[in-house]
């Protein structure tokens, strides 16, 4: 712990093992005690207060949870905090840096990619994966990448062409 | 020089929307999101059966856990009178069960504990003893003169019917049937289906003992109905409720009711004395909150040989679940049911709806539509293909026969709805030009060869849109009117408020624009904040489309109030007579000589610092809005599609739609309400239903088995746009976010069954599954109902 001070129970809440997990998030080592039972997904949204990754079914169909593992996309309500310990993970609060949106980030605004938004973290994690194999997917290929993940406000043709739209310009700035 | 509308973000600018610029990051702040101080967890024990009696509840094993903080059951909700809650059909349902279970998946306890965790695993340590009583999963069963009761707890209900009612003229409708030359029918059942937005139901209650006061977070369409309804429920004092609503994670309609967990969640923060969050998962989201549909029709048409239509009989019979919770006006038994057939010219029609009670979930919500405008306009499209059919008539051609002229306009329809504006034939032609109709049989010809059967399907609609007016149009008394307030700071910058509240549908960018025409103040200047009830306008919420339509209005009469204001400020700063100010966009000017004005900024400022004498100081105003009539947007979707018929599988080659939504605000965000809203009108016609086996449980309670399409499956659909401003609407504007769900799913299915019309097909009920399909191909039968119950049989 780095605070400076931390608050102690006056008796254990209960007898559940408690493990300590290191985790590169986004370029930066973060450790937390987690019981082997949590999800990654809670270990995202509630140790490190990155909310921008959504959980919407608990079942890996939605997607709302995307994230980059190792660089892979993964549905990280399906996967154990404890199984991330040691690997890295890259989730939406990584995309943008202080001054510049992702290529991505900026085409899901032109292309009005996204409604309410609680899918657009999930998409644009699933859809960067894609980008990094494949500079100059298809429609058809970009819909097969993002096909593990739902939408319920768009209708996806918006969500095609941003992603579209942010690999011409990702092209365009490696020329 | 004079400003350019659309560069200051005015009406008809495409601007980018401004509440992307925290979602793109993840920065959205849903209610899940919000974490308070001390805060514990609830999780809530449902029903796995859908019919019992609760011989016993032993919640001991559960207490005993380290961790959980309260556990809360039916008996200690009665003993604060919060065992029963009122519904918005003037129906009671259950808060927590005390005497039965009604339905697979209802609340029956509740637990509080220091993570979610522990909470779920104490629920799993609740014992319930249950006595299974025969289940009713269909309107059939619930009418039979021996079925269980379902409703015991109600004082004078008689067997299992929750309403009959009539509405249109019965005696003239029979004539025109008795004097028909061709009698057409149809008969079908609109799916049980769920709006299921992505994000699930939930709320933070936290009460603060000390000050008495009560926030609650939640993801509600309608917060201030929410205010009133904790008010007179939890009789609380209404000043000291405050609701705030974040952002929504889609909302659909299914976030409109009250649902037992907020009631709970409520209470538990009153005896716990901290912070309560309730966060639904998806299962408990599919099989308790809002669902909609669930509607059998049977209709029939009187015709003349020539193809006029000459009267319509509608028979309605609506399952309800459990609990009459149909969110909808008070007037209105089956929504807006008798808006079917508004664009066409039809002497006369009647309609009977029946409603029952089963042991299904409860709900009946607008499922994006305006309250049973979905089902009224599938059933009047496919009517219209079957009469079409039955006449040996083009499809094209029998609409275009029947349609209400544009110069008919204002037109009262037979169910007695005004419709005010339209181009009908217009919308039709170019959605005819667009799909190349004219070389259909020749395509069809050609598919033929390959083994391909070629289907096309055309649907039109015109739908009421925006309630109220508040004659007609309250829910639970309160009438549907909505509001604006609108603050111009001195320096001319602007803080916008509403009664409405926004799921994704872009009122933080739209709302700006509508000022921005008003006032020429650009929209960037402009701040748009909803869903605070603390600081909001009192309106009644999000749904049926009614935020353009009424908020909307109220926010061009707020800045027209405002203006009002300006122009006598704009008068001392000329020193000329008010009369001698002429208005152009953003600045006022003296009659005669255009170069001596001062902009609308120059008002603001001289409203807090250079005001006439006597004049109150400020810049800013209030507006409540009830409007004249509802908006009566038109639309045409167009869809060819393909079968294998060696499959049954049916692929989409094309989807034309033409919308009519008045006056566009925000061009791309009306185009995206349509792709949306087509979607959701494909996932209908193909796959997302939901069920109920004999014993009452669910299918389709997650999304393993309630399917929704993804990028893979979803068609691309062309866009195509027509003009007709709303003659009532301040700014000319219409609802849209809804028209492509509700007029969407018949042209797919209309699409299908043309394609099998040679085969004697005349009807398959959504969802049109492969293996529906193909049993119609095979069997040269319609398909009817839902498996395992079907009307027809």
């Amino acid at each position: 712990m780095s605070s400076l001070y931390e608050e102690v129970h006056s008796a254990p809440s209960s007898d559940i093992p408690v493990r300590q997990v290191t985790v590169n998030v986004n370029g930066e080592s973060r450790t937390a005690n987690v019981e082997p039972r949590l999800l990654l997904a809670h270990l995202l949204r509630q140790a490190f207060k990155l909310t921008g990754t959504h959980t919407g079914c608990d079942t890996t169909n939605c997607g709302a949870c995307t994230i980059l593992f190792d660089g892979r996309p993964i549905k990280s309500c399906t996967m154990l905090a404890v199984q991330a310990d040691g690997h890295s993970v890259q989730t939406v609060e990584g995309l943008a840096s202080a001054s510049e949106l992702h290529p991505l980030q900026e085409g899901f605004k032109q292309e009005h990619a996204l409604q309410c938004g609680f899918c657009t973290p999930g998409m644009m994690m699933a859809a960067k994966a894609l980008l990094e194999e494949n500079l100059n997917p298809t429609e058809d290929e970009i819909r097969w990448a993002l096909s593990g993940n739902l939408c319920r406000c768009t209708g996806y043709q918006n969500i095609v062409k941003a992603v579209l739209w942010a690999a011409e310009k990702m092209r365009a700035e490696l020329n | 020089m004079k400003l350019d509308e659309v560069k200051i973000g005015g009406m008809g600018a495409s601007r980018r929307r401004v509440e992307d610029n925290r979602f793109i990051r993840g920065k959205g702040n849903y209610v899940d999101d919000i974490v308070l101080p001390g805060m514990l967890h609830m999780e809530i024990l449902r029903s796995p059966v859908a019919h019992a009696r609760i011989k016993s509840i032993d919640t001991s094993a559960a207490w005993d856990m380290p961790g959980v903080r309260l556990v809360l059951t039916g008996e200690m909700m009665a003993a604060r009178n919060l065992a029963w809650m009122p519904t918005l059909s003037y129906d009671t349902q259950a808060v927590l069960a005390t005497d039965k279970v009604r339905f697979q998946g209802q609340e029956v306890c509740a637990v509080i504990a220091d993570d979610p965790y522990i909470a779920k695993d104490a629920c799993g340590k609740i014992v319930v003893d249950y006595e299974i009583l025969p289940p009713i999963v269909n309107p059939v069963q619930a009418a039979d003169a021996n079925a269980i009761q379902i409703r015991d707890d109600k004082a004078g209900q008689v067997g299992n019917k929750v309403f009959d009612w009539e509405i249109g003229d019965k005696a003239r409708t029979d004539k025109a049937f008795a004097d028909a030359d061709v009698v057409s029918k149809i008969e079908l059942h609109y799916p049980r289906t769920h709006p299921s937005p992505m994000e699930t139901c939930g709320s933070i209650a936290d009460y603060d003992r000390a000050t008495g006061k009560l926030t609650v977070y939640m993801t509600s369409q309608a917060p201030h109905i929410v205010r009133a309804a904790v008010a007179m429920v939890a009789e609380l004092p209404e000043q000291n409720i405050r609701i705030v609503t974040p952002d929504i994670g889609g909302g659909f309609g299914n976030k409109v009711p009250i649902y037992p967990g907020y009631v709970v969640a409520i209470l538990a923060s009153i005896l716990t004395e901290k912070p309560v969050k309730w966060i639904e998962d998806k299962t408990g989201n599919l099989i308790s909150t809002g669902f909609g549909r669930d509607v059998y029709l049977k209709g029939e048409m009187a015709l003349r040989k020539d193809g006029k239509i000459l009267g319509v009989r509608m028979n309605t019979i609506s399952d309800h679940g459990a609990f009459f919770s149909d969110a909808q006006p008070s007037k209105f038994k089956i929504g807006l049911m008798h808006s079917a057939f508004a664009c066409y010219d039809i002497p006369t029609a009647h309609m009977f709806a029946t409603g029952y009670y089963t042991n299904k979930a409860p709900g009946g919500v607008a499922y994006r539509c305006s309250f049973r405008v979905t089902e009224a306009m599938f059933f009047q499209e496919r009517m219209v293909q079957a009469a079409a059919d039955d006449l040996g008539m083009d499809q094209a051609e029998f609409r275009r026969v029947n349609f209400v002229k544009d110069e008919q306009h204002p037109h009262r329809t037979a169910f007695g709805f005004l419709t005010d504006s339209g181009q009908y034939e217009k919308c039709l032609d170019i959605g005819l030009e667009a799909i190349n109709y004219k070389n259909f049989a020749a395509e069809k010809a050609e598919a033929a060869k390959r083994g391909r059967l070629l289907g096309i399907g055309i649907s039109v609609m015109t739908e009421p849109l925006g309630a109220g007016n508040s004659r007609e149009y309250d829910i639970l008394g309160i009438k549907m009117f909505d509001s604006a307030e609108l603050r111009i700071h001195m320096s001319g910058k602007a803080l916008l408020r509403t009664g409405s509240r926004g799921q994704g549908t872009g009122h933080e960018t739209t709302w700006a624009q509508i000022v921005a025409h008003e006032l020429g103040i650009p929209a960037d200047d402009i701040l748009v904040e909803e869903g605070d009830t603390d600081t909001a306008p009192f309106g009644m919420g999000t749904y049926a489309s009614r935020s353009t339509p009424v908020a909307g209005a109220a926010i061009a009469m707020v800045a027209r109030k405002v203006r009002a204001k300006a122009r006598k400020l704009a008068a001392h700063l000329l020193e000329v007579s008010e009369e001698d100010i002429e208005w152009e966009l953003g600045r006022f000017y003296v009659r005669g000589n255009q170069e001596r004005g001062v902009t609308i900024q120059d008002c603001a400022m001289a409203a807090y610092s250079n005001m006439p004498d006597g004049m109150e100081p400020g810049l800013e105003n209030v507006a409540y809005y009830d409007p004249p009539n509802l908006t009566w947007p038109f639309a045409c979707y167009i869809a060819k599609v393909e079968i294998d018929p060696e499959t049954g599988v049916w692929d989409v080659l094309q989807f034309v739609a033409v919308d009519d939504c008045g006056v566009r605000i925000n061009p791309m965000i009306v185009e995206g309400q349509i792709m949306g809203g087509l979607t959701e009108a494909y996932a209908m016609a193909n796959m997302q239903y939901q069920t109920y086996d004999e014993e009452g449980n669910i299918i389709g309670g997650n999304y393993m088995d309630f399917l929704l399409p993804t990028a893979w499956e979803t068609p691309g659909f062309e866009l195509y746009e027509v003009v007709t401003p709303c003659p009532h609407h301040p700014i000319g504007a219409k609802g849209v976010g809804e028209c492509a769900t509700v007029g969407g799913p018949a042209a797919f299915v209309n699409a299908v069954m043309n394609a099998l019309t040679e085969k004697g097909v005349r009807n398959i009920d959504m969802p049109l599954m492969p293996n529906r399909v193909y049993e119609a191909l095979t069997t040269g039968k319609d398909v009817y109902g839902m498996p395992p119950v079907r009307s027809g049989n």
